[in-house]
């Protein structure tokens, strides 16, 4: 660039006008923002949401307290105390998932070996208290009732991959 | 009116600070506007990464690193699969390579992304911050999309990666390398020549080649000062060796020419994405040997032996052979590496992470020294420091 032409550039505030018409054409370009609570982004089927303990389909609790994913939870969230049940099969007496140690690594439903815990694709679950967090099984087994639907299109969806 | 002496004073800069990034805690000793002394203190976000990893097994410890530089995270975790597969001396398939070479990349532009454009805001800019969000906004849609998390991955495995790419991602990278140069572009309008910019940046924070060898730079900020090394180049991991870029090399080692490096190197990132998505190769994604990688969830379910692996990999995990290894990788910010030594047991003995912000947190005093109280928010920001991975 001579000299003249840089102060040529210079005097003309060439780059503050080509900044100033760039965000110019911006504003009129369509919006990307999105207006949360009514409007989402994609979320895809592998997505590490709220837990949730699901059922099979004639309502019986698919976990059976193998305590997989106590043992390669990292945060050591997950407590399960295991017990007989007057059938005679082995069902999770206590099943605590403390979601404020919970890093949503995802290696619980990797390592569950019926499907029993699953990481849904709910991401609203804020509480007021802290107390809140600490999910027990009747927690956990309502999240897997209200999302059924969801969660079994998910792993249907995700299956070919795993 | 007698003379009176100015003395010089302390001041307090962070950790609440918005332009320290992060928690970074700065003791400022200046004299009038000029900072005669910068000390970092640090520690503000310990926790103890790598006495925890001592405690988890190998499987449990990747989602770790996610957690240091939480700004490109599969890189961090790069080092450590890295680490592990050369213990185990495993080699994993070349799809894997592959893959983790393309979401390397990915990382790399989600890191200067958000470095580029907060270190513009830090000097007065806002704009570009608000265009680089929007893609970063896209990228970490093809991070959740793979692995099924916006930021904390967990993704990379030893011995591959979690899971195969769904049917259709590829696509939808290679068409945003075609329009996100057209991004950075507008980002560039805004910022490389703006007057403001370059009076905030240039000549600032100038750092010679003799310099940043002795500091122990590297990454970006090494080759702003006009060093060509890469260790994508020097010590190619995974499939860098059969790609095709060039490494941007700066003249000045001030902040403007970090700056520059940064913005080319993300334009050499798209191009070895858009190889990366023209040579993905079929074939599996991890290693099929099931002492090391879980099988498949079909065959978990209906095979003995393949329970048992599922069982024993997901209780003790695997068994890595004794001995130390040095893995290095080019992490966005500079040379992330990690010191694994294992003792035979599923367990690492001892796991050192090297973290490049740290060892470029330490120049902030060389840099700033002479300068303005302003001209350090301005450093700050052209080093690309992050907390988690300097306090980890």
């Amino acid at each position: 660039m001579s000299f003249l032409d840089r102060t040529a550039r210079a005097f003309l505030l060439t780059e503050l006008v080509q900044g100033l018409a760039l965000t110019l054409r911006y504003m009129f370009k369509p919006k990307v923002t999105i207006n949360y609570p009514y409007e989402k982004g994609p979320l895809s089927v592998r997505f590490r949401g709220e837990h949730a303990l699901r059922r099979y389909p004639n309502g019986e609790e698919r976990c059976i307290a193998c305590k997989l994913c106590e043992a390669i939870c990292p945060a050591q969230a997950i407590t399960i105390e295991p017990e007989p049940r007057d059938d005679g099969s082995r069902r999770a007496r206590r099943y605590d998932l403390d979601m404020t140690k919970c890093i949503y690594c995802g290696l619980c439903q990797e390592a569950c070996p019926v499907d029993a815990i699953v990481e849904g694709p709910n991401f609203e679950y804020a509480t007021e208290t802290r107390a809140e967090l600490m999910y027990n099984k009747s927690k956990l087994l309502a999240n897997g009732d209200r999302w059924e639907a969801e969660l079994a299109f998910r792993i249907a969806a995700d299956a070919p991959y795993r | 009116m007698a003379e009176s002496q100015i003395q010089s004073y302390t001041i307090n800069f962070g950790p609440q600070h918005p332009a320290a990034h992060g928690v970074l805690r700065l003791i400022l000793e200046m004299s009038g506007e000029v900072v005669d002394r910068a000390d970092p203190h640090v520690g503000l976000l310990h926790r103890g990464t790598e006495k925890l990893i001592e405690h988890k097994t190998y499987l449990q410890a990747t989602p770790y690193f996610d957690r240091l530089d939480y700004v490109g995270t599969m890189n961090q975790e790069h080092a450590f699969v890295l680490a592990t597969e050369k213990l185990l001396g495993i080699d994993i398939p070349i799809r894997a390579k592959f893959i983790r070479t393309l979401y390397d990349e990915i990382g790399r532009i989600l890191n200067h992304l958000l470095n580029v454009t907060a270190f513009i805001f830090d000097v007065g800019g806002m704009t570009p911050l608000l265009y680089g969000f929007e893609e970063r906004e896209k990228l970490m849609e093809f991070y959740e999309r793979v692995c099924g998390a916006r930021l904390h991955a967990n993704y990379y495995r030893p011995g591959g990666v979690a899971a195969d790419l769904p049917a259709g991602l590829l696509e939808d990278i290679a068409a945003w390398c075609e329009t996100f140069p057209k991004v950075l572009d507008d980002i560039e309008t805004l910022a490389t020549d703006n007057r403001i910019f370059k009076q905030r940046v240039v000549d600032i924070g100038v750092v010679t080649a003799d310099q940043a060898l002795d500091w122990g730079f590297t990454g970006p900020n090494l080759r702003a000062s006009g060093i060509a090394w890469d260790l994508r180049k020097a010590q190619p991991y995974d499939v860098y060796d059969q790609m095709d870029f060039d490494i941007p090399v700066g003249k000045n080692g001030d902040g403007y020419d970090r700056y520059l490096v940064r913005v080319l190197e993300m334009r050499e990132s798209v191009k070895i994405m858009k190889q990366c998505i023209a040579k993905m190769p079929n074939g599996p994604v991890k290693v099929e040997d099931n002492k090391i990688t879980p099988p498949r969830r079909s065959e978990m379910k209906t095979s003995m032996e393949s329970l048992i692996h599922h069982f024993k990999l997901f209780t003790e995990g695997f068994r890595v052979p004794a001995g130390e290894v040095y893995a290095a990788i080019e992490a966005p910010k500079g040379e992330f590496a990690v010191y694994l030594i294992a003792d035979g047991t599923g367990k690492p003995y001892r796991c050192k992470i090297r973290p490049p912000g740290y060892v470029h947190l330490q120049a902030l005093d060389m840099m700033s020294k002479g300068h303005m109280l302003a001209d350090v928010v301005s450093n700050i920001g052209s080093i690309d420091i992050v907390f988690g991975e300097i306090d980890r």
